[in-house]
C-alpha cells in the first residue's frame, strides 16, 4: 500500500519536474533572452507558459499533499530538516507565479514590466534551485543543505528545467529565427545538464559514500543509463528537427533523473530516519488517498487533455 | 519575539492574505458567469465589457491565490510538524480532494482567460462552469480540514498513540456543514459587494458605461442575496457554538459565569486584564441563544483557565463580524427599491455601496479571525495544544518579517495593477464588433 502511494508520488513529481520544470526553464531563458530577437524571445516564452503554469504547478501541491496524507511523519521531518532550501525555494515558487502575471498585465508600464521581469527570471531560477538543493540535502542523509553535493544537485536542477524549456520551446515558436535561438539552447543545456550531472557524481564518490552506494542499486544504475541515452536521443533529434521526438526524449530523460533518485534511496523516503513503510499512514488512509486519486483522475485527464488541445496543437 | 506567537503570526498573516483571494477565487467566476451568460442572452454589449474585464482581473488574482495557497501548504509542514505528524492522515483526504478542485479550477481558468478566441462563444462561457464550481467545491474541501481542528473525529488513542483512523469519518466533523455553508456563502457575500463597490466607486467617479451599472446590478444581486442568507446561517452557526463549542462561544459573547438571564455583551475596549467599556443587553444573549430570557449560557468559568481562549480578540472579531455584515445587509435593503426601478442609485446610496467593499472584507477577516482565536489555546481541539505542535526551527521572527515584507508587496503590486488596468480600460473594444453574441 504505501509502495503504491509513494510511486503515485513519483509520477506526481516527474509530471512537476517536466511541465513544472519546463515553466521554470523559460523564466531562466525569459533571465538570459539575448541578442537582437531577446523581446520575441520572452514573448514567445510568456505565450507558452501562460495558459499551463497554474495547471502544472498544482502538481507540486499534488505531491505536497500526497507526503502529508500518506506519510505525514516524513513530511514533518523534511519540513523540520529542510525548513531552510524549502523556504526558500517556496519564496520562488511565489515570485515566479506573482512576476509572470504583474509583468504580462503591466506590460505597458516599462519600469513596473521590467523590474518583475528580472524578479521572474531569478525566482525562476532559485525554485528549481532550491527544490534541487532540498532533495540533494535530503539525499545526504544528515539535511546537510549547505554542502557541496545539495548544491551540486541544485545547479544540475536548474540545467535540466533549462533543457526542458528550450526543447519544449522548439514546438512552440513559429519564427525560424527564435526557433533557431532555442535550437542551439537546447543543445548547450543538454552539455551543460551532461556535465552538471557528474558534479554531484563525482562529490558524491569523494565525500558522501552512502549516496554511492545508493546510486550503485541496479535500479538507480538502470535509470541512470536510460537518462544518459535520453539525452543522447535528445540531442540527435534536436539536431535532425524532430522537435516532437525530442519532447518526447527530454521527458524521459527528466523520468529517469527522478526515478534514478527514487531508486537511489528506497526503500528509504527519509534516509536515516523513515522508510516508506515506517513513515506510511494507516492502510484506511493510503487507501482513501488512492480512491480519491482514481476518481479526480478521472476528471483531470480529461480536463488537462483539453488544456493541451486547445493551446498546444502544432 | 515569541517562538510559538512567531509562527502563529506568520500563519495568520499567511491566511488572512490568502483568504481574500481565495473568496474572490469562488465568488468573481460565479459574477463573470452572469456576466457573460447575459451577453450571449441578450448580445448587449455592456456584458461582454464586464466580463471580460473582471476576467482580467480574475487572471491576476487567481495567481496571486495560488501562490499565497501554496505558501500555507508548504507553512503546514514548516511551521506546524508536530500537528501534521499525526493529523495528516486524518485530514489529508479532504486536502487531496482540494487537489483535484484545484487542478480542474487552474486548467479551465487557463482556458477561458486566453481562449476569448479560440472557443467559440458558448462554449468560452461554458468554461467558466467548472471553474465556478471547483472554487466552491476547493474552498469547501479547505474547510473541511477546519472544521476537524475545530471538533477531531474519525480515531482513538491508545497510549498516547492515534489509532483505528477512519479517513471519510474525520472529512465530516459535527459542524462541516454549517462551516462549509459559512464559509462558501461568505465567499460570495465578500465577492459581490467587493465588485459592487467597484462599480460604485467608478460610478462616483462619473464613469455612467452601461457596463458599470450593469456591473453594479449583478454584484449587488449576489451580495444581497447571499448577506441575507449568512445571517441565517450565522445566527444557526452561534446556537450550534453555545451547544456544542462552549469555550468559543463564551468567549465570542464574552460570557464570564454560566448563568441565566444572560446578557448580551457588545463592542469593548482591549484591555490588559479583559474588556472594558463594554454595553450589556440584559437577557437578551440567553434569548438568542434558547429563544427563552431564562435559559442558562455556559461561561468561561466552565472552562479551565488553561483552555480558555482569547476574550478579548475573539469578542471583538465577532463583533466586527456580525457589525458589517448588518450594514451590509442594511445597504443591501435600502438598495432594493432602485434597483427594482431599474434606476441607478442616488449618489448617497453609491456612496453606501461603494463602503461595502471594505466593510465585506472586515466581515471576512473578522469571521475568520472568531473561528482561529476562537480555537485558541488548541491547534486541534482538545488533542493538541497550539504551542506543542510548533516546528523547533529557530529564528521564525525573521521568516514571519520577510514573508510579511513579501505579502506587501505582493498586495501592493496587485492592487496598484488592478487600479491601472481600470483606468487603462478602452471604453470599448473594437474586435468585438465584428464578433457577434449568438442570440
Amino acid at each position: 500500500m504505501a509502495l503504491a502511494a509513494a510511486l503515485v508520488g513519483l509520477v506526481a513529481l516527474v509530471i512537476y519536474a517536466v511541465l513544472g520544470g519546463a515553466d521554470f526553464g523559460g523564466g531562466v531563458w525569459d533571465l538570459l533572452a539575448t541578442g537582437p530577437r531577446a523581446g520575441r524571445q520572452r514573448t514567445a516564452i510568456s505565450d507558452a507558459i501562460g495558459p499551463v503554469w497554474e495547471a502544472n504547478h498544482v502538481w507540486l501541491i499534488f505531491a505536497l499533499v500526497l507526503l502529508f496524507t500518506c506519510f505525514p511523519p516524513a513530511f514533518a521531518a523534511i519540513g523540520t530538516g529542510l525548513y531552510v532550501p524549502l523556504s526558500l525555494a517556496l519564496v520562488g515558487v511565489v515570485f515566479r507565479g506573482a512576476a509572470f502575471v504583474f509583468r504580462n498585465y503591466a506590460a505597458d508600464v516599462t519600469a513596473v514590466a521590467s523590474t518583475w521581469t528580472v524578479l521572474f527570471g531569478i525566482s525562476s531560477l532559485a525554485a528549481p534551485f532550491f527544490f534541487g538543493d532540498a532533495i540533494g540535502a535530503l539525499a545526504t542523509g544528515r539535511y546537510a543543505a549547505m554542502s557541496a553535493f545539495a548544491i551540486a544537485v541544485g545547479l544540475f536542477a536548474v540545467a535540466v528545467c533549462a533543457q526542458i524549456a528550450a526543447v519544449f520551446m522548439l514546438r512552440e515558436v513559429r519564427e525560424p529565427g527564435v526557433q533557431q535561438d532555442f535550437r542551439r539552447r537546447a543543445l548547450r543545456a543538454t552539455l551543460a545538464v551532461w556535465i552538471l550531472g557528474l558534479v554531484p557524481c563525482a562529490i558524491a564518490a569523494g565525500y558522501e559514500p552512502s549516496i554511492v552506494r545508493g546510486l550503485l542499486h541496479p535500479l538507480a544504475v538502470t535509470a541512470i543509463a536510460v537518462a544518459l541515452v535520453a539525452g543522447v536521443v535528445t540531442i540527435v533529434c534536436v539536431a535532425r528537427r524532430q522537435d516532437s521526438s525530442a519532447r518526447v526524449a527530454v521527458g524521459v530523460e527528466a523520468a529517469a533523473i527522478l526515478a534514478g533518485w527514487f531508486g537511489a534511496q528506497a526503500p528509504e523516503l527519509v534516509p536515516n530516519q523513515y522508510t516508506f513503510a515506517s513513515a506510511a499512514s494507516p492502510d484506511a488512509t493510503i487507501a482513501a488517498f488512492l480512491v480519491a486519486t482514481a476518481v479526480g483522475a478521472m476528471v483531470l485527464v480529461p480536463s488537462l487533455l483539453l488544456l493541451f488541445r486547445v493551446f498546444k496543437r502544432a | 519575539m515569541d517562538h510559538v506567537i512567531a509562527a502563529r503570526a506568520q500563519m495568520g498573516t499567511s491566511l488572512a492574505f490568502h483568504i481574500v483571494f481565495a473568496a474572490l477565487g469562488v465568488g468573481l467566476p460565479l459574477l463573470i458567469c452572469i456576466a457573460e451568460g447575459l451577453w450571449l442572452r441578450t448580445g448587449e454589449r455592456a456584458y461582454y465589457d464586464l466580463a471580460k474585464s473582471w476576467a482580467k482581473g480574475m487572471a491576476i488574482l487567481f495567481a496571486i491565490g495560488a501562490v499565497s495557497g501554496t505558501i500555507l501548504s508548504f507553512e503546514l509542514g514548516l511551521l506546524w510538524p508536530g500537528f501534521m505528524r499525526y493529523a495528516g492522515s486524518l485530514i489529508g483526504l479532504p486536502f487531496s480532494l482540494e487537489g483535484f478542485a484545484f487542478f480542474i479550477e487552474a486548467i479551465f481558468i487557463g482556458i477561458y482567460i486566453y481562449g476569448w478566441d479560440r472557443l467559440s462563444p458558448r462554449a468560452h462561457w461554458l468554461c467558466i462552469v467548472p471553474v465556478m464550481l471547483s472554487g466552491a467545491v476547493s474552498a469547501g474541501f479547505v474547510t473541511l480540514a477546519n472544521a476537524w481542528m475545530q471538533m477531531p473525529t474519525g480515531f482513538r488513542i491508545v497510549d498516547g498513540k492515534v489509532i483505528d483512523v477512519q479517513p471519510l469519518v474525520a472529512m465530516f466533523p459535527k459542524p462541516w456543514a454549517l462551516e462549509v455553508t459559512h464559509a462558501t456563502v461568505g465567499a460570495y457575500v465578500f465577492s459581490g459587494f467587493a465588485l459592487a463597490a467597484v462599480c460604485a466607486s467608478a460610478w462616483l467617479q462619473g464613469n455612467r458605461s452601461p457596463a458599470v451599472s450593469r456591473g453594479l446590478r449583478i454584484a449587488m444581486l449576489v451580495g444581497a442575496l447571499s448577506v441575507a442568507v449568512q445571517i441565517v446561517v450565522g445566527d444557526t452557526i452561534a446556537r450550534f457554538d453555545a451547544a456544542q463549542e462552549p469555550a468559543k462561544f463564551a468567549a465570542m459573547e464574552v460570557v464570564k459565569k454560566t448563568t441565566s438571564d444572560a446578557p448580551l455583551t457588545v463592542g469593548g475596549i482591549p484591555t490588559a486584564d479583559g474588556l472594558c467599556c463594554t454595553i450589556e443587553i440584559p437577557k437578551h444573549l440567553s434569548f438568542l441563544v434558547a429563544f427563552s430570557a431564562s435559559a442558562k449560557v455556559r461561561g468561561l468559568d466552565a472552562i479551565p483557565p488553561a483552555d480558555r481562549p482569547p476574550v478579548a480578540a475573539t469578542h471583538l472579531s465577532f463583533d466586527a463580524m456580525v457589525g458589517s455584515a448588518t450594514l451590509l445587509f442594511i445597504i443591501a435593503l435600502v438598495w432594493v427599491p432602485s434597483a427594482i426601478r431599474r434606476k441607478d442609485p442616488p449618489k448617497w446610496l453609491a456612496l453606501a455601496i461603494a463602503l461595502t467593499g471594505p466593510l465585506a472584507l472586515i466581515a471576512l477577516e473578522a469571521g475568520w479571525f472568531v473561528t482561529e482565536f476562537g480555537r485558541q489555546p488548541w491547534i486541534a481541539v482538545g488533542l493538541q495544544r497550539t504551542s506543542d505542535a510548533v516546528t523547533p526551527a529557530p529564528n521564525l521572527d525573521l521568516a514571519f518579517y520577510g514573508f510579511s515584507a513579501i505579502y506587501v508587496v505582493l498586495g501592493m503590486t496587485c492592487a496598484w495593477l488592478l487600479l491601472h488596468l481600470r483606468r487603462g480600460e478602452p471604453a470599448s473594444d473594437p474586435a468585438i464588433d465584428e464578433r457577434k453574441a449568438p442570440i
